[in-house]
């Protein structure tokens, strides 16, 4: 069993529902990142998404913006994050795997960011610019080496759904909802519809993310698929408590996973 | 590493769609629409005639004889695509855009701009066509294009300003894109250029192979061959390929691309993609960009708002890979001296961006016969340019 398909059970092998939040590294200090990923960790995290910063992250809404400014802005880079993995795997083996855009990859080299994150111990890798058609520049070299190129579907996706989902592995991100990365107050897309029709073609585990932002929704749309992801909701309490942020990451963190977890 | 075998719209190694599947079936959507239309005689008809008589198609051909004997060298004519309405090239492609979008049932036009110059055409289209039309448009650009912003409040068209990034062009691109992920059943992106996912580099491309279309014939009627020398500006480079297009086959011709130095191609002041960036995929493409080592993408900078852009079209990547087209940096003092040139030489003030290529031509032409012939693209009118160039030149002028 890959660490990611572990990260969507109770650690004995039963199937559970999977809390999976997301940091930009870096932000606000790589420091303070290290803290937050071991304290996601111990407050129940089942998995979680490391982000590489990017100057121009297009899927993202402002928060998560501002988190890539905020790192940028110390000159966080590609081997500084590597660097912080390789200090937060000496503390704790929870699933993780990098969020970034096909650029950061693709200019370190692929080969090699996919040597570098085996080497780390790094589980999967997500390309929100790097859809079906394009994926297998990256997901060969990955999986060569053991590590999942995790596949989006979108509300707009419909009949491309069962074909994304067919060659998916570690898990399928079910963006929720139109639009960019940020909290919503509600959530319209039917779900559910989404869920099934990958179920139809893969046991893969489907994940929820995009809009996400109180352990009541979380605990919905895992109720719906196998797991939830928050980013905004995390990144917006960084944003505000900056260098004393793990405490309240590390509650919100823990008031989710217990929610998706009884889901 | 081979592409996906599914990949499309590639141009040797670049192109492709690298984009959020949240747009996926918009571009799809759009490219069995344009597959559909672009051969479809109605259609063709109906963007001919808007191109003939509302835009003023055909441009004119000019042989500019006072610059030919200043220079002392090659002939050179001007490919006037400043006189087209809206004063432009972008022109041609918002209308094709538009007059497809409209086809495909959609009811609102967003676009990216820079000068303004994009903004204005797509704002123009929409309001011939009864389109709702929101224009992005970054902070820094909006405060140096003030009047282009009215131009396009004027024309109906609401103007929203990018405070992301650096506030410029390629922020711009990337909100627009954010709001097409948020909004596409009843939104087109107006793309402005020859960049972003496929079907938008070869179907503006087709939009603006007009250009060269007309100047090969205009060419051969006036001169009974083929030119020696084709030159364009690039930025994302939509004049440029329009402009080299019907001559890509002809191996004798040579295209030239004038790219932005700004302060010089060894400085970080710069634009000039081709020249001194790396192959990359950003804003939905693979093409060469300006970025550092970890891929992050380079603040550029250039005189030209126009130019002002880190990416180049995947289809001049191709061409600079075989060698068929050059490409060559272009410094903001040697394009200001070009706009004032042409200014007295000609009496035609071309846009900043266009007086990239009339800079380079000032060169190139000494060095040829005097049986040779240099075509030059003036993409644009200069008219938004004057009080740049004067601040530029020391005057205290504010529009």
């Amino acid at each position: 069993m890959s660490n990611i398909a572990r990260a969507f059970t109770d650690g004995r092998g039963a199937p559970r529902k999977a809390f999976i939040p997301f940091v930009t590294v870096g932000d606000p200090t790589l420091p303070v990142s290290e803290e937050l990923v071991v304290q996601m960790a111990e407050a129940g995290a089942d998995l979680i998404e490391l982000g590489i910063p990017f100057s121009d992250p297009m899927a993202e809404g402002p928060v998560i913006q501002g988190a890539n400014l905020r790192a940028r802005a110390q000159g966080v880079t590609t081997d500084d994050v590597f660097a912080l993995v390789s200090r937060v795997r000496r503390r704790t083996d929870v699933p993780l795997a990098f969020m970034t855009y096909a650029n950061v990859v693709h200019s370190y080299g692929i080969e090699r960011f996919a040597d570098a994150q085996a080497a780390l111990g790094m589980d999967g890798l997500i390309l929100p610019d790097v859809p079906f058609e394009e994926k297998e520049e990256f997901s060969l070299p990955l999986a060569e080496r053991g590590i999942d190129l995790v596949s989006l579907i979108a509300p707009t996706s419909h009949e491309r759904i069962r074909q994304i989902a067919r060659s998916a592995s570690g898990f399928v991100y079910c963006v929720s909802s139109l639009g960019v990365t940020g909290t919503r107050e509600r959530i319209t897309t039917d779900i559910a519809s989404m869920v099934a029709l990958v179920r139809e073609v893969t046991d893969t585990p489907v994940a929820v993310g995009f809009g996400i932002s109180t352990p009541e929704q979380a605990a919905a749309m895992a109720a719906l698929s196998d797991g939830a992801i928050v980013g905004s909701a995390i990144v917006g309490l960084i944003e505000r408590h900056g260098e004393d942020a793990a405490g309240p990451v590390g509650e919100l963190v823990s008031r989710m996973a217990e929610a998706v977890h009884a889901a | 590493m081979s592409n996906s075998r599914s990949s499309r719209g590639r141009f040797g190694v670049h192109g492709g769609q690298y984009i959020p599947e949240t747009l996926m079936s918009a571009v799809m959507e759009l490219e069995e629409a344009y597959e559909r239309y672009k051969g479809d005689s109605a259609f063709t008809a109906e963007l001919s005639a808007l191109l003939n008589d509302y835009a003023g198609r055909p441009s004119l051909l000019y042989y500019a004889a006072n610059m030919t004997r200043d220079l002392g060298g090659a002939r050179i004519y001007l490919k006037r695509e400043d006189l087209n309405h809206t004063g432009a090239h972008k022109i041609n492609n918002v209308l094709g855009q538009a007059l497809l979008a409209r086809r495909m049932g959609k009811t609102r036009l967003i676009a990216e701009t820079g000068a303004g110059q994009h903004g204005v055409a797509t704002a123009t289209a929409a309001a011939l066509m009864g389109m709702e039309c929101v224009v992005y448009m970054g902070v820094e650009d909006m405060e140096r294009q003030a009047l282009n912003v009215y131009r396009m409040r004027l024309l109906g068209a609401e103007v929203r300003g990018v405070s992301s990034g650096t506030g410029t062009l390629k922020d711009a691109v990337s909100e627009t894109f954010r709001e097409w992920t948020a909004r596409i059943d009843d939104t087109h992106y107006c793309l402005g250029s020859v960049m972003g996912p496929h079907p938008f580099p070869t179907m503006v491309r087709d939009f603006q192979a007009v250009i060269s279309r007309e100047a090969r014939e205009q060419c051969l009627a006036e001169t009974g061959r083929l030119p020696d020398a084709v030159l364009a500006c690039v930025g994302g480079g939509s004049n440029a390929i329009g402009s080299f297009y019907h001559f890509i086959e002809d191996e004798g011709v040579r295209l030239i691309g004038c790219e932005a130095a700004g302060r010089g191609a060894d400085t970080a002041e710069t634009a000039a993609t081709v020249t001194v960036g790396s192959v990359g995929i950003f804003h939905g493409m693979k093409s060469y960009f300006c970025q550092d080592a970890y891929g992050q993408i380079a603040p550029v900078y250039s005189i030209s708002a126009g130019l002002d852009y880190p990416g180049v079209g995947p289809e001049h990547a191709a061409l600079a890979d075989a060698g068929r087209a050059e490409y060559v940096p272009v410094t903001d003092d040697a394009a200001v001296e070009a706009f004032e040139y042409l200014s007295r030489m000609e009496g035609v003030i071309p846009a900043i961006e266009s007086a990239h290529a009339v800079a380079h031509a000032m060169t190139l032409a000494p060095t040829m016969d005097a049986d040779q012939t240099i075509i030059v693209t003036l993409s644009g009118r200069g008219d938004k340019d004057v009080a740049a160039i004067a601040r530029y030149r020391g005057e205290d002028l504010h529009e």
